[in-house]
């Protein structure tokens, strides 16, 4: 026999990991004090955490929330710890907190605008939580685009009927053009037939059944519109309208069609290169140079429509990086068994590339929604707006660590609830690896 | 590449090569830019005819299959698929490509879709079959390639000869007349690359008109009733098996069949 041969002839037992290696004892040793650097690291980490808390935390809770200036604020502070220095004047959120969620909105009509925040909590169940949700309650989903409007701005119920109208009226003028001609001519003859029927048809319709039934609600002013909920209604309208142009964006990008494909570039390209902000200068200002004379188009329209179409570039170059992160073989595997075009796109490639676009998808979503702070800048009274003009109030002349603490807890929620969300998508859609 | 032994005993009694056509391509030419990659391709395949493609790589043996499904486009010549002409229209496209079925060297599964919904997928969309019998016939092709209890498994969680099986079902379930097969086997394990290799031996004994381009010349000597060698674009020999391997023409068969066979 040689020295290198050997035969086991019995298998070891497995046995439990030392006390060191497992347990709470085995997570700090491994976590916190794994060197005599990384021990260094976490004394200093937390001093700091230490040092930061010390500061914000009494500031936080050792505060005064029932004053009805800052000056009385200071008097208080005075005479409860005898110094103003470290500690908030909470009562500025106290007294205006309305003011800050909802702006001028008449205060008898703050049911709509929450109504219209939990109907779209529910418009959204559907979409968001597919597999726990009934599918049927998609329906509300579709009506809520119209409903949402006619609760907050109020007014005759037949102008979000004729809106709503104008796509029964572009499936049906595509439902029989398709049939007779071709596809392709029935969807421009229905993109066609819709845009008709806004610009022109709808306004007399909606006249006319006005004045044969009047069925309606307080109206409110654009005007009026202000503070979070002016955020929530932007942010909510430019994602929700700038995922979809931006995907059909995206495949014009990747068309074969050259003249299709350089629109979808240059309009792009071009979006891209213009900050934000010069684009709601146009909408608030430029716009009204060239529509004819008298017309009343809607400033909170105006900007809606900029920021979506702002998000929408944005968008489309994410959802292009997902497409082109997909093999070839997903593309001639779906051509192989006889998919169309658009089939294969929904069924096979989209799923796909937007699985991989969710992290950037979700960024330009908090992205959109952070900017749409931007319209204080405008004159529409959004939650920095109305700080502003709190700030300016003799009452609160001088406050401002507060209000902007609030307002950025607001955001925070909003964008942190998104953020987690699309980690809980991810690992919904996990099917493991290619 | 080795000559992998085919052990078992080959059922050749429905294996029967009928008169009717089912491709025809005359004096194809094909070219990337100004690259000539097929040049001149005459080829009569009738239905139930098993023929494997052979030839040094580059040789343009896959564009030649992939060109049967429209997947690549020629630019000259014609090539009639069970009666229909490909050209650019793209009705007639995709009415060749729901009549041909095609697996690929990388399987193409769809990762998104469980093992059933990969199958059904097809068949519900294009061919508008109820989504019931869709189901009832992906399991009867899923227990055909020996992996029905995988059916709600993703491609992921499969190894690489059970994906290869997926896809050959997948592409059953559209009850194709015509298979094409795009080196099926050059992406596995040798003890894969035999069930893969069986279950395409079955689908040969059950009279399917089979296009293989492959280097597994075990599978051609065995099932193939033709064998095509190309080279720099251009069919150089096709003969019977036996004759082909035994007694090759060309000095670049003999050349390529001693690389691949000759230890």
């Amino acid at each position: 026999m040689s020295d290198v041969s050997f035969v086991r002839t019995e298998m070891l037992p497995e046995q439990a990991p030392p006390a060191s290696e497992v347990g709470v004892i085995g997570w700090v040793k491994h976590n916190l004090f794994s060197g005599w650097f990384n021990s260094i690291l976490t004394l200093v980490s937390l001093y700091a955490i230490y040092y930061v808390l010390s500061g914000v935390l009494p500031w936080t809770f050792q505060s005064v929330w029932n004053a009805n200036s800052l000056t009385e604020c200071r008097e208080i502070m005075m005479a409860t710890w005898g110094s103003t220095h470290g500690h908030a004047c909470w009562a500025v959120i106290n007294d205006r907190w309305l003011q800050l969620l909802f702006g001028f909105y008449p205060s008898h009509l703050y049911w709509r605008p929450i109504l219209s925040l939990v109907l779209l909590l529910v418009a959204l169940a559907p979409v968001l939580y597919s597999d726990r949700v009934p599918s049927k309650l998609l329906i509300f989903s579709a009506i809520y685009p119209f409903l949402m409007p006619f609760l907050m701005w109020g007014g005759t119920i037949w102008g979000p009927i004729s809106a709503a109208l104008g796509f029964v009226v572009a499936w049906g003028v595509y439902s029989v053009l398709s049939k007779q001609l071709s596809e392709l001519i029935g969807m421009i003859g229905a993109v066609v037939a819709a845009v008709i029927w806004w610009l022109v048809l709808s306004g007399y319709f909606t006249g006319a059944m006005d004045s044969i039934l009047p069925i309606g609600i307080e109206a409110v002013q654009s005007r009026q519109f202000g503070g979070f909920m002016l955020a929530i209604l932007l942010g909510v309208v430019a994602i929700g309208v700038s995922l979809p142009i931006g995907i059909v964006l995206a495949l014009g990008r990747q068309s074969d069609l050259l003249i299709v494909k350089y629109m979808c570039v240059g309009f792009i390209e071009f979006i891209r290169g213009v900050p934000l902000i010069t684009l709601l200068f146009v909408a608030s200002l430029l716009l009204n140079l060239f529509l004819p004379p008298g017309t009343n188009f809607d400033i909170i329209l105006r900007v809606m429509i900029m920021m979506t179409l702002f998000s929408a570039a944005y968008m489309a170059e994410v959802i292009r990086g997902g497409l082109a992160a997909l093999p070839r073989g997903q593309y001639e595997g779906a051509d192989s068994l006889g998919l169309n075009y658009w089939q294969a796109q929904r069924l096979i490639i989209m799923p796909q590339a937007l699985k991989i676009s969710i992290p950037g998808i979700v960024s330009t979503f908090i992205g959109i929604f952070k900017d749409t702070v931007l319209v204080s800048i405008i004159g529409l009274f959004d939650v920095l707006g109305l700080a502003n003009a709190i700030r300016a109030d003799t009452a609160w002349n001088g406050i401002y660590w507060e209000l902007f603490a609030f307002i950025g807890a607001l955001f925070f929620v909003v964008c942190f609830s998104m953020s987690r969300y699309s980690m809980y998508l991810e690992r919904k859609l996990q099917t493991g690896h290619r | 590449m080795s000559e992998l032994a085919i052990e078992r005993e080959i059922d050749r009694s429905k294996m029967q090569v009928s008169d009717e056509v089912a491709i025809e391509i005359n004096n194809m030419n094909k070219w990337y830019g100004s690259f000539h990659v097929l040049r001149d391709i005459n080829l009569t395949v009738n239905q139930g005819e098993r023929i494997v493609i052979a030839g040094p790589s580059g040789s343009g043996k896959s564009t030649l299959i992939r060109c049967l499904n429209a997947l690549e486009e020629h630019q000259q010549g014609t090539i009639m698929v069970d009666g229909t002409e490909l050209s650019n229209d793209l009705k007639n496209i995709d009415k060749i490509r729901s009549e041909v079925g095609m697996v690929f060297q990388h399987f193409n599964l769809f990762p998104h879709l469980t093992i059933l919904e990969n199958c059904t997928l097809a068949p519900i969309w294009v061919r508008k079959t109820p989504k019931k019998e869709a189901e009832e016939r992906a399991m009867h092709f899923l227990e055909k390639v020996k992996i029905p209890e995988q059916a709600d498994k993703y491609p992921g969680q499969l190894s690489g000869g059970q994906q290869q099986r997926v896809a050959i079902a997948r592409s059953l379930c559209m009850m194709p007349r015509i298979m094409l097969f795009d080196e099926p086997t050059s992406a596995l394990d040798p003890e894969m690359i035999k069930e893969v290799l069986d279950t395409m031996i079955e689908l040969a004994e059950e009279g399917m008109t089979m296009l293989c381009v492959t280097h597994e010349m075990g599978f051609a000597r065995q099932v193939a009733n033709r064998v095509i060698f190309m080279d720099a674009g251009q069919i150089v020999e096709q003969n019977e098996p036996e004759e082909f391997f035994n007694n090759p023409q060309s000095e670049r068969t003999k050349l390529f069949l001693s690389q691949i066979l000759g230890h």
